[in-house]
């Protein structure tokens, strides 16, 4: 685990389900932890470069924000990081991970429209020359706000 | 919050789905992968199209409470947290129930997201999708035994699909049509 320090942790803790959205929001962030402004932006970019944030933004429902659908591939453990990488080069491919499971490629495909999104899958479906586990979100139980951090069970001993 | 829309508007004649407007979406593609760490990140994100930072707060907190954006946030990376092991699980439940049960697996702590998915006959039979986060695979399991026990006779069966290995991740959601991403 990177090494983060209290005012990490604050920042973490404190803005994971939500910025002040007011004209300057790393102001008011510093004003309510109490350190400059300065301080916060260079602490979320350093947090960013380490890749403990994934980013400061908008998390967006991108089954509202345009098209987007969860498919799977099944592909013998050999040839799998070369088909990972067809995948991967595709246009609309924002997530792909290797699975233990005989679908083994799992990633999201996203596209402006339904449409587009259905052009993109049935043209890497035909590079890919194998069938596509097509399984789009029929239903979202869950709003994600992010989860309290144990940072105490996460120390390394 | 809210913003009145005249339906004249010639931004009506543009949007697209979802409600989105031309500028709505040029938005969309300027902040996902995130916003700029600068004293005003909404004027950074609205020069370059030609409005002030009022108007893309503005046009922010609308896209938030249509639900287009769920939050604007410091959004964490659980996998350099310590969350090394993540794990899909991934559920064939009861039609008949697969409501109440999907919002009782989705309010357990450590689910991430749950949603309904359609089964693909016979060799893809599980309709509830969950992702449990934990330290290790021990805490996973321990997680879908909950999981199991909270569905009980609706649930016939069940895997955890752990990854081995992030081929690809960003914050890109939405890319532009003509867009080849890198």
């Amino acid at each position: 685990m990177a090494a983060l320090d209290l005012l990490d942790r604050r920042l973490i803790d404190a803005y994971q389900r939500g910025l002040p959205i007011c004209e300057r929001p790393y102001a008011a962030m510093a004003e309510q932890l109490g350190v400059s402004e300065a301080e916060v932006v260079a602490r979320l970019q350093s947090l960013q470069n380490e890749q403990v944030l994934s980013r400061v933004g908008p998390v967006f429902d991108h089954a509202r924000a345009g098209a987007s659908l969860l498919a799977a591939v099944a592909v013998p453990e050999a040839e799998r990081d070369e088909v990972a990488a067809v995948i991967n080069r595709s246009a609309g491919v924002n997530h792909n991970y290797a699975r233990e499971h005989r679908y083994n490629l799992w990633f999201v495909m996203t596209a402006a429209d339904e449409g587009e999104l259905e052009a993109r899958l049935d043209a890497l479906e035909a590079e890919l020359g194998k069938p596509l586990l097509r399984l789009p979100m029929l239903e979202g139980f869950h709003i994600d706000l992010g989860f309290p951090i144990p940072w105490a069970e996460l120390e390394v001993p | 919050m809210s913003v009145s829309t005249c339906p004249s508007d010639a931004n009506a004649a543009t949007t697209a789905p979802g409600g989105l407007d031309a500028v709505d979406r040029a938005i969309v593609l300027a902040t996902q992968a995130g916003l700029p760490l600068v004293p005003d990140p909404w004027s950074a994100v609205g020069k370059p199209l030609g409005i002030d930072g009022a108007e893309v707060r503005q046009r922010m907190q609308r896209m938030q409470a249509a639900g287009i954006i769920r939050r604007i946030a410091a959004v964490p990376n659980h996998y350099r947290l310590g969350y090394l092991a993540n794990g899909m699980t991934v559920w064939d439940v009861d039609d008949a129930h697969i409501d109440r049960l999907g919002r009782a697996v989705a309010a357990l702590p450590g689910v991430s997201h749950c949603y309904r998915r359609p089964r693909h006959l016979p060799e893809w039979p599980y309709n509830l999708f969950a992702m449990l986060h934990g330290q290790t695979h021990a805490d996973v399991e321990r997680q879908a035994d909950e999981l199991r026990s909270l569905l009980g006779d609706a649930c016939r069966d069940h895997r955890i699909l752990y990854s081995s290995r992030i081929l690809k991740k960003t914050g890109l959601r939405l890319a532009g049509r003509s867009d080849r991403q890198a």
